[in-house]
């Protein structure tokens, strides 16, 4: 039975935005150029293939469903079969019989890595670990009591001998590369056809034009980017059926898990906070900059005022706020998951709030400008109403700024996310999200050897999402400031 | 000039009084203080007693707004609305949560913070232009591309990286300095080296690139093809006009964050074990010592409007296009 | 062409391709001239011709990415183009200085522009530290600066536009310089500024026997001030001449256009010569004449044969194949047909009259923005607009001529006074009730770039009007109406689909046009139609305004500050200085015979293409002070050549002359 989070309807919401978007700049000469040179640029196809990757396992994150129970004898038939894992027995063996849907609420993605989210360990082990990280005892088959490492109950546990397990790994990788070489090659020969039919050539000539990177789009680079990440991920596949690639954390989960569901928190974050600030920095700033006067004022009063509290601390009082009364009103949510994505929503909407003053100051003085602009002028001598010059002359042109700062905001927000965390008032501490992980792997950064593969795989993550978002908001704004562009 | 630097402070008050605004009804109306006691209490069932005990003794026991039992001008000033918003104007922040005095507090803990924002600020700010300069100097060359490829990376780590990696780095692989705490006096310097390098090499990405774009921008316009048309050679031409023309935005930007310097770096100071203001907030935001956060939520605003203020008269120092009007 | 100074031989000047493009844009291609000492060569063409990159190359300050391929430029005995960068230093603001079109982005705003030109005395005069303080007093006086040791201390922004243009002369002078390269040196200023400059250029070049390339697009002023000119079409030099011999006769068939194409009043009776189609894209490789698609004598042969020099008289040559038969005959300049008996009296009534119009802008300061005082842009201003024909209002810029425009419009709206139109006074009623009004008066504004939003198509920017003001709210009958209006100003209606960055200047302002009369208005307010337009296209923007105001019977309120323009087009003229017309009449009455001392001076600073001409031109000292804060008195009697002890006491009142003019000035005779 599907479940519509609140985050989930506003992720569909926005991608029918983005949509209305692409078929609006489609169809408009000004917002297609801008877009055809972010697609002709080397740097903004590759970053923008890497974005895609997260997107889509973001995506698949956000169908939320109540997953059917099974009676107990049904349990051990496999369920939907999954790429990344052999698959285990069925989710909630925990809820009521009688009933027919579980109160678990569990994602696409869920189902996926349903190996790898049941799997779990004790505690603590290393990447490819086939022993837990600390010594406990360990009853020996002479009943004996040993302190030692425990072997892990799934990680490596496939192999007979574990002194095995290098050939093991070896053997796992070449098999994932050739699985995703395979996969890649299929998209491959799919792309060039198309190339090729679209430039009126055979295949043979549209294929070595695309590698001779003689295409106007470079179609090369965003091949290597795409078959790079389908190897590391069909690699990745492969290796974590028998292990846990990047270890488990302190309760023993593990944590390749933990990164890709923290996924969509971060795409969450970075996403729905512009889309939430942006009616009203969009609608604020023009109208400051276009009637002035008392608009105005009372428009740069309010922003100058929230501007002025620390955001840090608007969000830390906003968030303590809401803890208060969730705690004060804990009837009044259906489950954790739903407690945990509404504050995932308010966060989203106090970043916005905090965020949303520097659009509208940009927007405003722009406004500003453009009602001074001929045509603007002209429209007025014309008699066209105020509000029609707002929407046929204003907003068009103030549209590049909004989609440069949409896409510049969003690696920043990313960043935030964790260091709100950090501080605990980031997201609920249940939900998965790179802040929490780096926050309850700090803890145990004093150990003896380190405990540093929570924050290790946090930390390249994170990095590869915000390093090509920052690149491919390089390349967009490039594209719509030709200002910025000459000045390059 | 003492004129308007009155007119510009007369400007802040009605900020003040919005941000008191939000401050209270966030604080005081979307919860009441009842729900807070029953929170810092940790059960749901706690008596009414607990409850008005708490309030009796952190003074939330008053109406919120008007007090109708209180007698002539107590009727206003008896309530939470004074008592725990209007006085903080006075720079009256009263106690925290857990008795301490506030304002004491807060004296004691800005040096640490300056300690540590000061240098970072500084030594930052010598790195990024230099850095950005010589982007600038040797532009559409390998140095250039290097570099903008070296900054955007730096910029999409984030600052707990820089945090615990150089905590990592240097305090436990060479144990050159001490992880984190401090000391008074200038014992003070050997705790304060790590989080000054780990402040400054994190703001390098952001910072470097906001400069070269402003050079760049810079050594577009007219007046460098002027200067270049006397014959001047490139460095002085990139020293003297480029650098003193970009230096107005730099400057006015380096004052608007001056007052803020005392609120001090959140994670950094927590990190560190520094004794700043940061680490205060932390505290208080994890202890959910409301009082705290209202006073600096209020310290925060004050002094980023004087930063405003301080950067608007920066620019009539340094711009001789803007005069004082 | 012995001891040249300069000489450039197959300077071929290359710059990165254009957004979109994959070729180079090669905007300098095989040029080759020479300049002697002391010799003013002139440097002709209109924008885009690689005129100003021909200079850059010359000192080797090309933008980014631009590169030199090919061809030498010998200073002397010296190639520019094979020195070290170090040595090229030495020469650029040493030997060769230059000064740069816009005097106001030019100079550093940071830097008082004493410590600007000590720069340049440091790096090049090799005197002694204290010396050059003295120096550069010394120059300062010597471009004309009054108060020079005050004016040192200053900033740029403190400065008008024509002493920071004598500024950028000292600094140029600083060095001692052979050649003095002036990139377009008066355009952005004003015609009496122009004027002081241009003279200022000819005395130092005078005293200091300096060469100076002069690089403008002003025929005007290659008239008045160089000896020889070089005329340069997409990248080529098409003409070499002395500037005598090319006046009397321009050999190539663009120069001849080119000086056909300017309006005067003796053109009135005719429409003027155009040249069809636009420049050629210049990232091509040409095979034939790059004029030949535009060239009314264009032969077969010019599309395939690159042309070569050929000598057309003993101080002329020519790259045009017509010139290998000989002296070919061209067809007497101005023959056209009169189309009119246009000089129609005025009909009796007024269409459009302004009462005592004044439109005062407050300057706010502190904290209540309290008002501290008005802008006065239009300090009462009497006007009436006739169907049919044309009041030009004519101004330096800052008089407010365009607030006046946008005041009667209703686009400003008037502080005081009236704008009568049909019996109501425009200026009082509320926006509702104008909307009716608004489709009588419509405008045409200067800058064809930024008066048409680049997100609209043409079909929608030019039916705008007639949406807004549900003239034709159906979508099917506005398309049909805005395909007639663009046939009518000669776009055709394949433009419908298009956006305006797909069209040439002169195209949009037809567009423009077209978009003014789709709610066929009986009054066009035109700001500065043409003065951002190159004179071949002026032209066709002036025929068109002249048929229309014939088909039409529109009466046209024309504000301009190029008086040829109004020799040709208008029929009365309006003069005004600080707010206030000064001088009106009939154009034959003003220009013919001024009588204001503004206007006299006005008039005799407009340089005249022709170089025979020989003009007196009435110095005017300063600059136009602020309309927030006017002379006491007639506002111009500062600045007054005539002015007597009373012009101080009061504002001249209107007196109305014999002739049937008006003039505000105390010293003119009602006889």
């Amino acid at each position: 039975m599907p479940v519509i989070l609140t985050t989930d309807a506003l992720i569909f919401l926005l991608i029918a935005v983005a949509l209305g978007y692409g078929v609006y700049a489609a169809q408009h000469e000004h917002l297609r150029a801008p877009w055809r040179s972010v697609a002709r640029s080397r740097v903004g196809v590759a970053a923008l293939v890497v974005i895609g990757c997260y997107v889509l396992i973001g995506l698949l994150d956000s169908m939320h469903f109540h997953p059917r129970v099974e009676p107990v004898a049904a349990s051990s038939a496999a369920p939907a079969a999954t790429d990344a894992a052999r698959a285990d027995a069925g989710g909630a063996a925990a809820a009521p019989m009688e009933a027919r849907y579980s109160t678990q609420v569990l994602s696409v993605l869920d189902v996926i890595l349903s190996g790898l989210r049941e799997r779990q360990e004790k505690t603590f082990s290393a990447p490819f670990a086939t022993h837990l990280f600390v010594k406990e005892p360990i009853e020996q088959p002479d009943g004996s009591i040993v302190r030692g490492y425990p072997p892990l109950e799934h990680g490596g546990a496939h192999l007979k001998d574990p002194s095995r397990r290098g050939f093991d790994i070896a053997v796992r990788t070449v098999l994932g590369a050739i699985k995703g070489l395979l996969v890649w090659m299929a998209l491959t020969a799919g792309l060039v056809w198309l190339v090729a039919h679209a430039r009126g050539e055979t295949f043979n000539d549209g294929a070595s034009a695309i590698w001779q990177a003689r295409t106007t789009v470079p179609w090369r680079v965003l091949l290597l980017t795409l078959a790079v990440m389908l190897v590391l991920g069909f690699v990745a596949a492969e290796l974590a059926a028998g292990y846990h690639i990047l270890g488990t954390d302190k309760v023993g989960e593990d944590v390749f898990y933990q990164s890709l569901k923290s996924i969509r928190t971060g795409l969450v974050i970075g996403t729905l906070t512009t889309l939430v600030m942006l009616p009203a920095a969009v609608i604020l700033g023009i109208m400051a900059g276009y009637f002035r006067g008392l608009t105005d004022d009372i428009i740069q009063y309010l922003y100058t005022t929230l501007n002025s509290i620390p955001g840090v601390l608007l969000i830390a009082a906003a968030i303590l706020m809401l803890q208060v009364y969730m705690t004060n009103n804990a009837d009044q949510f259906a489950s954790l998951v739903e407690r945990a994505d509404l504050r995932l929503l308010f966060l989203c909407i106090i970043l916005g709030v905090t965020s949303w003053t520097g659009l509208c100051r940009l927007l405003r003085g722009e406004s500003l400008k453009l009602r001074e602009q001929d045509y603007v002028q002209a429209a007025s001598a014309l008699g066209v109403r105020h509000g029609t010059i707002i929407s046929r002359h204003i907003l068009p042109n103030v549209l590049h700024i909004v989609m440069i700062t949409v896409v510049l905001d969003f690696s920043g927000l990313v960043l935030a996310e964790a260091v709100l965390s950090y501080v605990n008032i980031g997201v609920d501490p249940t939900m998965n999200s790179w802040g929490n992980m780096i926050n309850s792997a700090r803890l145990e950064l004093a150990r003896e050897p380190i405990v540093w593969w929570s924050l290790a795989a946090a930390f390249v993550f994170m990095f590869t999402l915000v390093l090509a978002a920052n690149l491919f908001a390089d390349v967009v704004r490039d594209a719509f400031d030709p200002r910025l562009a000459r000045v390059r | 000039m003492s004129a308007y630097i009155i007119r510009r402070l007369l400007y802040a008050i009605p900020i003040l009084i919005g941000v008191n605004l939000i401050t209270f009804v966030l604080f005081f109306v979307v919860n009441s203080p009842d729900d807070m006691a029953r929170m810092q209490l940790g059960d749901k069932r706690v008596t009414a007693e607990a409850i008005q005990a708490w309030k009796a003794d952190h003074g939330y026991d008053r109406p919120l707004l008007y007090n109708a039992q209180a007698e002539g001008t107590d009727k206003l000033t008896d309530t939470i609305f004074f008592e725990k918003s209007l006085k903080l104007f006075a720079f009256d922040f009263g106690t925290s949560d857990s008795g301490r005095d506030i304002g004491y507090d807060i004296r004691q803990r800005m040096w640490p913070s300056l300690a540590i924002a000061l240098p970072v600020l500084l030594v930052g700010l010598a790195i990024n232009i230099s850095y950005a300069l010589m982007i600038v100097f040797f532009r559409a060359t390998y140095i250039d591309v290097g570099s903008v490829v070296l900054l955007v990376a730096m910029m999409s780590i984030s600052g707990l990286f820089y945090i615990i990696g150089g905590q990592f780095l240097v305090g436990k692989l060479f144990h050159l300095v001490p992880i984190s705490g401090y000391d008074t006096g200038l014992d003070a310097f050997k705790f304060l080296i790590l989080p000054v390098i780990v402040g400054v090499v994190g703001g390098i990405g952001t910072g470097t690139r906001l400069y070269r774009t402003f050079f760049l921008e810079e050594a577009n316009r007219d007046y460098v093809r002027t200067a270049r048309a006397k014959g001047l050679r490139e460095r002085i031409v990139l020293f003297r006009h480029v650098l003193k023309n970009a230096l107005i935005p730099i400057l006015t930007g380096v004052v608007a964050v001056l007052p803020l310097l005392f609120m001090g770096a959140l994670i950094t100071e927590s990190f560190f074990g520094i004794p700043g203001l940061g680490s205060y907030t932390i505290d208080a935001i994890n202890r959910q010592d409301f009082a705290i956060v209202r006073a600096m939520v209020f310290l925060g605003s004050v002094l980023y409007i004087l930063g405003l203020i301080l950067t608007d008269i920066s620019y009539t120092m340094v711009d001789p296009r803007v005069r004082l009007s | 062409m012995t001891n040249a100074l300069l000489e450039v031989t197959g300077l071929t000047t290359e710059l990165p391709p254009s957004r979109g493009g994959e070729r180079p844009v090669r905007v300098c291609d095989d040029v080759g001239f020479s300049i002697r000492p002391g010799e003013t060569v002139a440097l002709l063409g209109e924008s885009g011709c690689g005129k100003s990159m021909t200079a850059l190359s010359l000192m080797r300050l090309l933008p980014l990415g631009g590169r030199i391929a090919a061809g030498s430029v010998c200073l002397g005995d010296q190639d520019l183009l094979r020195l070290t960068e170090r040595d090229m230093r030495r020469i650029r603001g040493g030997r060769m200085g230059m000064i740069f079109q816009e005097p106001q982005t030019s100079l550093n705003p940071v830097l008082t522009v004493g410590a600007q030109i000590a720069e340049a005395v440091r790096v090049h005069a090799g005197m002694p530290r204290a010396g050059i303080g003295a120096r550069v007093v010394e120059l300062l006086r010597a471009v004309g600066i009054p108060d020079p040791e005050r004016r040192a201390e200053e900033y740029p922004h403190q400065l008008s536009g024509g002493m920071k243009q004598r500024i950028m002369v000292a600094m140029a002078l600083a060095g001692d310089p052979e050649l003095l390269i002036a990139d377009e040196p008066t355009t952005a200023l004003d015609v009496t500024i122009q004027a002081q400059v241009l003279q200022l250029l000819k005395g130092v070049q005078r005293e200091r026997g300096m060469a100076v390339l002069l690089i403008t697009h002003d025929l005007g002023v290659v008239a008045e001030t160089a000896d020889r000119l070089a005329v340069m079409y997409a990248g080529q030099i098409v003409e070499q001449a002395s500037v005598a011999a090319f006046f009397a006769g321009p050999a190539h068939p663009y120069s001849r256009k080119l000086l056909e194409s300017l309006p005067a009043a003796d053109k009135r009776a005719g429409a003027l010569a155009v040249i069809p189609g636009r420049v050629p894209p210049l990232d091509q490789d040409f095979t034939g004449c790059r004029f030949a698609p535009r060239c009314f004598r264009a032969m077969e042969r010019c599309h395939d044969t690159v042309p070569g020099w050929l000598d057309a008289g003993a101080e002329q040559r020519v790259r045009c194949l017509l010139w290998e038969a000989g002296t070919p005959t061209f067809a007497p300049v101005a023959a056209q047909q009169a189309t009119d008996g246009e000089e129609a009296a005025a009909s009796a009534d007024a269409l459009l009259s302004t009462d005592d119009l004044k439109i005062h802008f407050p300057i706010r300061r502190g904290l209540f923005k309290r008002t501290v005082g008005h802008v006065k842009a239009v300090d009462g201003l009497d006007l009436a607009l006739y169907a049919g024909r044309t009041l030009a209002l004519v101004g330096e810029s800052g008089c407010g001529k365009t607030t006046a425009g946008k005041g009667i419009l209703q686009l400003a709206r008037p502080t005081a006074g009236a704008v009568h139109y049909d019996g109501v006074d425009l200026s009082r009623l509320k926006p509702a009730r104008l909307r009716p009004y608004r489709k009588d008066l419509q405008v045409i504004f200067q800058d064809p770039f930024a008066s048409m939003n680049p997100r609209m198509l043409v079909e929608d920017i030019v039916g705008e009007g007639l949406q807004a003001l549900g003239i034709a709210p159906g979508r099917a009958e506005r398309r049909q109406r805005v395909a007639a209006l663009l046939e009518q100003v000669g776009i055709g209606e394949q433009a419908l689909g298009r956006y305006p960055h797909e069209f040439s200047g002169g195209q949009r302002q037809r567009i423009c046009i077209a978009r003014a009369l789709a709610v066929e208005p009986r009054l066009i307010v035109c700001d500065e139609p043409t003065s951002a337009l190159d004179v071949s296209v002026q032209a066709q923007i002036l025929n068109l305004l002249k048929r229309l105001q014939q088909e039409l019977g529109l009466a046209y309120l024309f504000i301009t500050h190029d008086i040829s323009v109004v020799s040709y087009l208008a029929h009365e003229v309006a003069v005004m200085y600080l707010g206030r017309i000064v001088e009106r009449g009939s154009t034959a009455q003003i220009l013919g015979e001024p009588r204001h001392p503004y206007t006299k001076a006005l008039l005799s600073a407009v340089p005249v293409a022709d170089p025979e001409r020989q003009r007196d031109i009435i110095r005017l000292e300063g600059d136009m002070p602020s309309p927030a804060n006017p002379p006491a008195g007639c506002h111009f009697h500062p600045r007054c050549p005539e002015a007597i002890e009373d012009c101080a006491a009061a504002y001249p009142d209107e007196r109305r002359l014999a002739d049937g003019r008006t003039v505000r000035c105390i010293r003119v005779q009602t006889d």
